[in-house]
Parts: structure tokens; C-alpha cells; sequence
């Protein structure tokens, strides 16, 4: 069988080379100095290897970089939270009990979650205008909680429903409460999936950007998309500069979701899309 | 049904999202609606000190949107034509080359971990570094692809200068980005069809192409159903990669509806009016998932 194979790799290597390539391009990209950057050749690997692209990043405009960087983690971490707090109990709720309404809340939750900020976007910044809250974390935090709390919701409903019910019923025969239940039995059970709701949770508002370039404008509040952005529209040339930022911003995420893999992705397809 | 019925207990869990529903999506969501029916401007929206004083006007914002659809040179129009294209074609590829992938990878082949490792790094990477670095590539003097075709003697492309190119653009962007959340989906898809019924299938004689279009295919609808499906709602919302890689342009030419409302609203401070823009993308969307809704059910039929 292996020599009838020969065509499956050579299809998978073109396909694993095009999803690669464009980071390794900026990669490359991020340490070669100008003059490569803009010549007429194509470099594959830098010539005269440099960190001063990483350095300009870090350095420029009293670490601006740092501070997007600063802001883009505290206002993930925090919807993450918030959106983990407030809806862990209700995931529980809707997975585990008979109640008037269900249906129509998870309808509600499932609709929510598949319209996304672009409707919501204009009364959701005259609120926030009007609280006197453009330009700060909670602001940003309380926009992106309309789609982390049905996310998370939806999530973790599925994770919970992977529980066997046996053990809450002993539980509650032992004379727990159904709060006692939820936080000593279920809650510990479920932390695999908490960490994979909120690993995604936090990608989202990473990753966001249409509500932040909306409810941010000043330059020392800004999340590292709208940043990185600024590159490129300030200095319509600096894509050394922008290269570097990138794989700053980058390799964490993409170190983390290599080492993770197995793990986030089944927790995705037993939670996402069902 | 084993899970006891305690509706009480069940809202007192439900508490905290159901405030937060309420106040953070269902009233602004009731806001924006009433807003498409208001003159609602930059001037009279009101903020924090001036109290807001725009006025109804009724249906004149709808009103506007039909006379710019039916008449004979209309942007809106051209703005809806481009985002039935921009997510027919999106999700078409992703879906053909996702399955293709996917059924690549079900093959118990040498190197399979590595090779899935490195298809999922376009969604590993956020898609905003993504936009940025094809961004690059498409720079029309010293990105890769232009010094590509020079170098191979051929005429360099203007990739994002010219209407059609930036649409090929920017869909190639939007492909490169969604494929490997449909390999995911269609893999797991495939690996939870049982391989007695390929065994059964082999004994009874059947070619490999019978076993795919008569085990491979029906098996893996439902899945394949709920993946194009949230895949056409999340395309026809994608406002970033347009937003980054072409900012709707060269004039509107890769302008979709989001990015359309969000220009009228937050460029030329039209809020009414673009408040209608939402509607309208809200009743595409809601009647797009109730027609997903029958299908689903219908398929439901099908199997069992």
C-alpha cells in the first residue's frame, strides 16, 4: 500500500507549505534589515541576520508596543473571566435541568451567538458613550461580553453534558445541596473544560477587532490589532517593523496551540459545532 | 427523561445570564432596530453631557435603501451582488479543499500528526498577523508574489489596485484563514463513521468511489450541513480580513454589507441608516437559519 501513496504526500506537503508560508515569510521578513526588505530579489533567508526590527518594535514611541500589548491581555483576560463567572451556572442549568423556557433560551443563546458584534455595534457604542466609558477597558469588556457570555454558555453546556449524571445523584442523595453539588462535584470534573472555553474565549477578544477600533481611540488604549494596524496606515512602508510586531504578537499563541493541540481541538468539535 | 424538572432551582442558576442577555444584547438589540427608523446623525446622537435629539422619520431610511437598490447605477446593490460572491466562493473552497484535506488525512499515512500540525497554522496564528502578512506578499512593488512573477518573467499583478484582483485577493486571504477549522470539523466528521461499514462494503465488492458516495457522503452530511452553514453566517459577518487587507476598496469593489454599515456608521456618522443596513443583514441571516433549521430537521429524517 505505501508506494500507491506517494501522491497523498505530495498533495499534503503542497497544502502544509501554503498554510506555513506566509509566516515564514514574515518570519524572514522580520529579521532582515531595510535595504533587504525592499530590493528587487527575492531573500528567502536574511543575508545579513539582524534583531534591529524587534528592537525599533520594542523601543519605539516609549514602548507604545508594550502598553497595546499590556492592553490587548488585560481586556482578553478580563472578558474571560467575566464570561467565564457569569456563565458557567447557567451552562450547568441548561444541561442539567427541565425547566420552562429551555428551549427558548438556548434558541436565544445559539442566535446570539450567530450574530456578531457588526449589528450590535452602534447601539452598544452610544451605551458606552454615553456611560462616559470610549476609550477604557470596561468599555471594551462590557461590548465583547455580548458574545463571550453566549459563547461560553454554549461551550460548556456540551462539556457538562460529557459528565455522567450518576455521580450529582449521589451526591444529592449523600445530602448535598444543588449548589453543593455544582461546586464540589461538577465544577473540578469540568476544569478541562473551563481551560478550553477560556483559551477560546481569550483568542476571541484577542483576536477582535471591529469593536476596539470602534470604542478605542486614543493611541495609549489601544489593542495590538488596531496597533499593528497603525504600521501599516502610518508608515505605509514599515513592513519590517510590522513583521517583527507580528511574530511578537504570534508566538506565544502559536507555541501554546501546538503544544495544546490535541486537547483544544477535540474540545472544540465535542463543543463548538453541534 | 432522568434529569429532574426543577424550574426554580434552574433560574437561579440562569440568573446572571439572563441579566446580561437582557441588558447587554436584547435592549441594545431593540435600540438598534428602532434606530433604522430615526435620522440619527454625529450631531444628535447625544453623549454623555447632551441628552440625544434625533427624530423618527418612519420608513424614510428603508425607503432610501429600495429607491438606491432599483436604480440603474446603485452601490448598494453592488455591495449586496459582492457579499453573495464574497461568501459563495469563501465557503466553497472552504469547504472543497477542507474535505479534500480531510479525507487526505483519515489515510493511515506516514507523518499524518505533522502534517495536520502544520494545516491548522493559519488558525492558530490570529487573523489579524494573517491579514497583515499576505498584506505583505500582495505589496505591489516588493511583496513575494510580484518579485515571484518577475522573477520568472512574467507581468506583475496588481493585487490589490484593481477591482478584481482585490477581490481574488482578499478571498484567498479569507480561504488561507477558514480551511483548517473545516478540516477539523469534516475530520472529525469522518473518523466518527464506523470502519465495519467500509469492511462491509469492501466483502460486498464496492469500489472506493462507491464506498465515498454511498457510505463517506451520506454519513458525514449532517456535519458537513452544520459546518458550510455557520461557515456562510461567520463569512457573510467577516469584517476583519476585508477591513485589513482591502478596507472595501479600490472604490467599494470588495465592500460587503458589514463593512458597508460600519463605513455609513462610523465614516459618514449615518447611524439611521446604517442601523437599517443591520436589519437588513439581521433578516438575511435569521431567515437563512430558520431554512437551516428545516434542513436539519429534514436531515434528522433521513438517518433515523
Amino acid at each position: 500500500m505505501q508506494k500507491s501513496n506517494w501522491w497523498v504526500h505530495v498533495l499534503l506537503t503542497i497544502a502544509s507549505f501554503i498554510a506555513v508560508f506566509p509566516v515564514l515569510w514574515i518570519l524572514s521578513t522580520s529579521f532582515k534589515p531595510e535595504s533587504e526588505v525592499f530590493s528587487n530579489t527575492i531573500e528567502w533567508i536574511p543575508q545579513s541576520f539582524t534583531l534591529d526590527n524587534y528592537k525599533a518594535v520594542l523601543t519605539k514611541s516609549n514602548g507604545i508596543f508594550l502598553t497595546w500589548f499590556k492592553n490587548s491581555a488585560l481586556i482578553a483576560l478580563f472578558t474571560t473571566v467575566v464570561g467565564l463567572v457569569l456563565s458557567t451556572t447557567a451552562a450547568y442549568a441548561i444541561s442539567r435541568f427541565r425547566f420552562f423556557g429551555k428551549k427558548w433560551i438556548e434558541l436565544g443563546l445559539l442566535i446570539t451567538q450567530m450574530f456578531p458584534g457588526a449589528l450590535l455595534i452602534i447601539p452598544l457604542y452610544l451605551i458606552v458613550n454615553k456611560l462616559g466609558l470610549l476609550n477604557t477597558y470596561a468599555g471594551v469588556i462590557l461590548a465583547y461580553s455580548t458574545t463571550a457570555v453566549p459563547f461560553c454558555v454554549m461551550m460548556l453546556k456540551n462539556y457538562f453534558d460529557t459528565i455522567p449524571y450518576e455521580l450529582e445523584e449521589a451526591a444529592r442523595v449523600d445530602g448535598l445541596s444543588h449548589f453543593g453539588t455544582f461546586y464540589r462535584i461538577v465544577l473540578p470534573l469540568a476544569l478541562p473544560g473551563l481551560a478550553v472555553t477560556a483559551f477560546y474565549s481569550f483568542i476571541t477578544a484577542w483576536n477582535e477587532f471591529l469593536v476596539a477600533i470602534t470604542l478605542l481611540n486614543q493611541e495609549q488604549m489601544y489593542t495590538l490589532p488596531i496597533g499593528l494596524q497603525q504600521f501599516v496606515n502610518q508608515f505605509n512602508t514599515d513592513f519590517h517593523y510590522m513583521s517583527a510586531a507580528a511574530m511578537l504578537i504570534t508566538l506565544p499563541v502559536l507555541v501554546f496551540f501546538i503544544v495544546a493541540q490535541k486537547y483544544l481541538i477535540s474540545g472544540l468539535t465535542s463543543g463548538g459545532v453541534k | 427523561m432522568r434529569y429532574p424538572k426543577n424550574t426554580w432551582i434552574a433560574y437561579v442558576f440562569l440568573t446572571p445570564v439572563l441579566v446580561v442577555m437582557a441588558v447587554l444584547v436584547f435592549y441594545p438589540l431593540i435600540k438598534g432596530i428602532s434606530y433604522s427608523f430615526t435620522n440619527m446623525n454625529q450631531y444628535n446622537m447625544g453623549s454623555k453631557f447632551i441628552d440625544p435629539s434625533y427624530e423618527w422619520v418612519g420608513l424614510k431610511n428603508y425607503k432610501e435603501l429600495f429607491r438606491s437598490f432599483i436604480a440603474p447605477k446603485s452601490v448598494f446593490r453592488d455591495v449586496l451582488i459582492q457579499t453573495l460572491i464574497w461568501t459563495f466562493v469563501n465557503v466553497f473552497f472552504h469547504f472543497t479543499i477542507g474535505l479534500g484535506l480531510a479525507l487526505l488525512l483519515h489515510r493511515k499515512i506516514k507523518g499524518r500528526g505533522i502534517y495536520r500540525t502544520l494545516l491548522m497554522v493559519p488558525w492558530a496564528v490570529p487573523s489579524f498577523v494573517g491579514a497583515f502578512a499576505w498584506l505583505w506578499m500582495y505589496n505591489d512593488k516588493y511583496g513575494f508574489f510580484n518579485l515571484m512573477l518577475k522573477q520568472m518573467g512574467l507581468a506583475t499583478i496588481p493585487w490589490l489596485g484593481d477591482s478584481f484582483w482585490a477581490m481574488v485577493s482578499v478571498i484567498m486571504v479569507n480561504v488561507w484563514i477558514g480551511v483548517p477549522f473545516m478540516i477539523v470539523t469534516l475530520l472529525g466528521g469522518l473518523q466518527s463513521i464506523p470502519d465495519s461499514l467500509y469492511e462491509a462494503a469492501r466483502i460486498d465488492g464496492a469500489s472506493s468511489w462507491q464506498q465515498f458516495r454511498h457510505i463517506t457522503l451520506p454519513l458525514l452530511r449532517p456535519v458537513a450541513v452544520t459546518a458550510t452553514t455557520l461557515g456562510i453566517i461567520w463569512t457573510f459577518n467577516m469584517f476583519n480580513i476585508i477591513y485589513l487587507v482591502t478596507a472595501g476598496g479600490p472604490i467599494h469593489s470588495t465592500e460587503i454589507l458589514v463593512t458597508y454599515a460600519y463605513r455609513e456608521a462610523f465614516r459618514n456618522w449615518n447611524l439611521g441608516l446604517a442601523s437599517t443596513y443591520g436589519v437588513v443583514i439581521l433578516s438575511f441571516l435569521l431567515v437563512f437559519t430558520l431554512i437551516y433549521r428545516r434542513v436539519l430537521k429534514s436531515n434528522q429524517e433521513v438517518n433515523y
